[in-house]
């Protein structure tokens, strides 16, 4: 195969891979955090005097349901502006 | 990197990806994370260090109360978590939340600043073959070295707590506890398995979460600055930077605050006897 095809080839894979790992990764982190949110709106309604102990276990949970997400984020970024499989391919 | 830069973006991204690099000992060293990294700890340490010297009973100045205040909130953090003896936890759990926050926030100092420092002194030619990656937790080497230490740091609280035949014990009969010998014997290599995941399981995920977090946020701001590198676009460029900036400030204080809150928590399930 031509050089510039099997380019052309790695690359599209790639950014399907990285539509998948984004959008995948995004619906993943989303429901995380609506579900999230909305049990932290229903005990917060339910018992207000809560809300300072919460509001901060909260947080914790939003950067640990967000951390998948933005490692794969990193991951994708990576391969989206340096790819390593078509740097193999130069040889 | 392998590849030839193909100019433009992609060459202005890999030329900020690249760290400085010195060989020692037959490996590659990254110094600009390690210059960064050390001089941010002393920074804490001084800081910290000098108001903690000067303290008075008294009515506080604002310094001595803003390191009140942190002082505080993270021992109250600690409190939470960690029933026991907190004379060495609370310090390490100070220490790193100060220290990766420090270290988090170099990402808000612009991108190009210090390469434009490097250009007007030294010129073109020299800055093009300068690297200097600023924010040192983007560097996985730096949050695997804090990581490492914490996991190293488990398995010293887990002996000290059990004892070392304890430890050991329990590496073989926990999660799935049985009665009789047949069953535990039976038991003990799926144990084992369990808690060996469980235990590298620890440091990877507490060095990839930050990491993956830094170098995220890292590579959106190189990005903003690629695209918009002209002077056309010079005010929406500083818009967007400014934006992101913002948001940013959240990710940095989160990621601080997780990495502290997790290192606790490990270090409090050391101490549990199951």
């Amino acid at each position: 195969m031509e050089l510039v095809t099997q380019i052309a080839q790695v690359q599209a894979f790639t950014a399907i891979a990285l539509g998948l790992i984004i959008g995948l990764g995004a619906i993943g982190a989303c429901i995380g955090i609506g579900i999230m949110g909305s049990k932290f709106l229903e005990a917060a309604a339910r018992q207000p005097e809560l809300v300072p102990l919460l509001q901060g276990r909260m947080f914790l949970l939003a950067g640990l349901i967000d951390a998948a997400f933005l490692i794969g984020v990193a991951l994708a970024m990576f391969f989206a502006i340096a790819n390593p499989l078509l740097s193999k391919l130069h040889g | 990197m392998a590849s030839e830069p193909q100019g433009g973006l992609t060459e202005y991204i890999q030329h900020h990806l690249t760290h400085d690099v010195i060989t020692l000992g037959g490996g590659g060293f990254h110094l600009d994370s390690w210059i960064v990294a050390a001089a941010l700890g002393l920074v804490f340490v001084l800081w910290f260090g000098l108001y903690a010297r000067r303290a008075t009973s008294g009515v506080p100045g604002k310094g001595q109360a803003f390191v009140e205040i942190v002082l505080e909130f993270v021992d109250g953090q600690v409190k939470d978590v960690f029933h026991g003896n907190r004379s060495f936890i609370a310090p390490l759990a100070l220490t790193i939340f100060m220290w990766v926050f420090f270290m988090n926030t170099m990402d808000l100092i612009p991108l190009d600043l210090i390469g434009s420092a490097v250009k007007g002194v030294a010129g073109e030619q020299v800055a093009h073959n300068t690297h200097f990656r600023l924010v040192p937790t983007a560097d996985v080497n730096t949050t695997f070295a804090m990581s490492i230490s914490v996991f190293f740091l488990i398995i010293f609280y887990s002996i000290k707590a059990k004892g070392g035949w304890g430890f050991t014990k329990e590496l073989f009969t926990a999660p799935f506890h049985a009665h009789g010998i047949v069953a535990k014997t039976l038991l003990a290599p799926f144990n084992f398995f369990l808690n060996l995941v469980e235990y590298l399981s620890k440091p990877v995920s507490l060095a990839m979460r930050l990491f993956g977090n830094m170098y995220a946020g890292e590579l959106v701001f190189m990005l903003i600055s690629g695209l918009m590198m002209s002077w056309a676009t010079f005010v929406p460029g500083v818009l967007v930077n400014a934006g992101w900036a913002i948001f940013h400030i959240l990710i940095i204080g989160l990621q601080a605050f997780i990495f502290m809150v997790l290192t606790v928590v490990y270090l409090a399930m050391a101490h549990e006897h199951h």
